[in-house]
């Protein structure tokens, strides 16, 4: 054997599962190496730059913030596994978010990183449904969501239980949805009570520079420890033998063997390398769920257009919420507004420019089925005007008509088809499969799934699916 | 090596994988647990950290030694003894 191209452990997949997987390996003093096709890494929650602007791929904002000094919670579970000081995320806390549904947001609930003023906007917006939410509420604190080995409930059914306004219902379920489900309609409970916490019992925090400093972090902490990366070279084929992966061929020809596989690109991706003639779906459903999302950069800070209170801005304009596939090319009765620029930063600092996101369900086969380049720019220059249009309703008036037309310095979209170009998930499935694997095993024996298929939701959830799925299989299994 | 220069190792150790807890009043005689949030990823890191910075393995069995600052003196104490430290 060629022992220059045997690793203890093959990574594929160079996203927030995968780097954080690669940290722990490599500090133990595993022989790891991290394949990624992309030539950047981060996966979903990853960057690029056009004319010299620097753009996120994912981030709103991360997840699972809490004050320092909180004991037992995700983000002090990844920063002690990742040895990481809570400075060098250097996170700054959100100001405020909103759930604002009906035609122009008629109802409105405001949260922020402190869960008292959800809970009295519940009790003012909704009081004959604040003993059951508080009711739900000591339901999902009480839940042991990290188990790997829990048995799957429906959420909404459970939520229905404690919450009998269905109005109320969907304004919990749109944000928990919309920022980790990839089940349509429903979840399963455990995965609800995980962005349930990650959301509004904890909160929401960006970096300044957003999602490049927490890579950069991890990167730092990878290369530190000894990992090894192999960039714009992913691993096209996993070659098998006695039930085993024996050897990685790489998509540049060569191959690699390594004593374990943790992958993190999905689990029906993962079989397609593996089983010649996979049918996808067959044995693992692809995700129905994929997202259009338009960015808008401004040559003054939202504020300066009255937007300067709202963070994360969560709407629905309809009777019900539909978090489904949808028929047409893009659903805009809902969505997700981000304003990067409204998190409390300190000393007054600011984004360069002002940025201005919308997020909204959209159709994978119509994306990538559009005939030519041309069609494609064409359709997503229309679905730019009519996602915004949508969303503007959910914000503070404009001072004028024209103000946003004249504010815009540059503009940008991602679609479905930019899903897969990041991700490698079939369908542009944005939060993989509905179908999760807790305990990371698939039919090989020494191959593990991390990260989105596994089933710990949102950034700070797929950081510790890697951290989780390297102690149980690799780091604390016997021999 | 003396159980108060055992204690220290395992002291360092912790102060490296939870650098957020305050070590300084810690009780001898009693569980970690019981006065710090560790969970098991983190006795999981104390027993890595063992074997990878001091050679020291401690197998599944024996990590109930590993539950108070004392016990783990009696238990590691000879186990550093028998590597000539």
């Amino acid at each position: 054997m060629n022992t220059s191209s045997h690793y203890d452990v093959a990574i594929i997949g160079a996203g927030m599962a995968g780097l954080a997987a690669g940290i722990r390996l490599a500090h133990f003093g595993k022989r790891v190496c991290i394949f990624e096709r992309h030539n950047a890494v981060g996966g979903l929650n990853s960057f690029y730059a056009i004319d010299g602007r620097k753009y996120d791929v994912g981030l709103h904002a991360m997840t699972n913030w809490v004050p320092p000094g909180t004991k037992g919670t995700p983000l002090g579970k990844l920063l002690r596994q990742l040895r990481i000081e809570r400075e060098e995320f250097a996170l700054h806390p959100q100001k405020r978010s909103r759930i604002a549904f009906g035609p122009a947001g008629e109802t409105s609930l405001t949260f922020t990183n402190d869960f008292a003023v959800l809970e009295a906007e519940v009790a003012q917006k909704f009081p004959a449904q604040i003993d059951g939410f508080r009711a739900l509420v000591a339901l999902v604190r009480a839940y042991d969501d990290v188990s790997l080995d829990a048995k799957p409930e429906s959420a909404r059914a459970l939520v229905r239980r404690h919450v009998t306004d269905p109005l109320l219902e969907d304004m919990l379920f749109c944000p928990v949805m919309y920022y980790g489900s990839a089940t349509e309609r429903d979840m399963e409970f455990g995965q609800f009570v995980i962005m349930f916490k990650a959301l509004f019992l904890e909160g929401f925090a960006r970096p300044l520079d957003g999602v490049r400093v927490i890579l950069r972090v991890l990167l730092e902490k990878y290369r530190h420890a000894g990992g090894e990366r192999r960039m714009k070279c992913g691993v096209r084929r996993i070659l098998t033998s006695a039930g085993r992966a024996d050897r990685l061929v790489l998509d540049d020809g060569t191959e690699v063997t390594a004593t374990h596989v943790l992958s993190t690109i999905g689990a029906a991706e993962t079989e397609r390398l593996s089983v010649e003639a996979a049918v996808p779906g067959a044995s693992h459903p692809v995700g129905r769920l994929s997202y259009c999302e338009t960015i808008t950069v401004l040559n003054r800070p939202p504020a300066a257009l009255g937007w300067g209170e709202d963070t994360i801005v969560f709407f629905n304009d309809s009777a019900r919420f539909a978090y489904e596939q949808t028929a047409g090319p893009v659903d805009a009765r809902s969505g997700v507004i981000c304003l990067p620029n409204n998190f409390a930063y300190p000393d007054g600092a600011d984004l360069p420019e002002g940025l201005f996101r919308c997020t909204c369900l959209a159709n994978y086969d119509h994306w990538t089925g559009l005939p030519g380049e041309a069609a494609y720019q064409a359709e997503k220059q229309r679905w730019y005007g009519e996602i915004q249009r949508s969303a503007l309703r959910f914000l503070p008036p404009l001072p004028a008509p024209d103000a946003l037309g004249r504010a815009t310095v540059a503009t940008d979209m991602f679609t479905p088809r930019t899903i897969t170009k990041f991700t490698g998930h079939l369908g542009g499935a944005i939060y993989g499969s509905p179908v999760k694997i807790r305990d990371g095993r698939t039919p090989l024996a020494n191959v593990y799934l991390a990260g989105t298929d596994q089933g710990f939701l949102g950034i700070v959830g797929a950081m510790l699916s890697g951290i989780s799925m390297a102690n149980f299989h690799v780091l604390a299994a016997k021999g | 090596m003396t159980k108060d220069a055992c204690k220290q190792i395992v002291l360092d150790i912790i102060a490296d994988i939870a650098p957020d807890e305050d070590l300084s009043n810690l009780k001898p005689d009693v569980r970690l647990r019981d006065q710090m949030q560790l969970d098991s990823m983190d006795f999981l890191d104390i027993v890595m950290e063992l074997r990878k910075q001091h050679g020291i393995e401690v197998p599944e069995a024996d990590y109930i030694h590993l539950a108070s600052l004392d016990s783990c003196a009696d238990y590691l104490t000879p186990k550093f003894e028998a590597l000539g430290k």
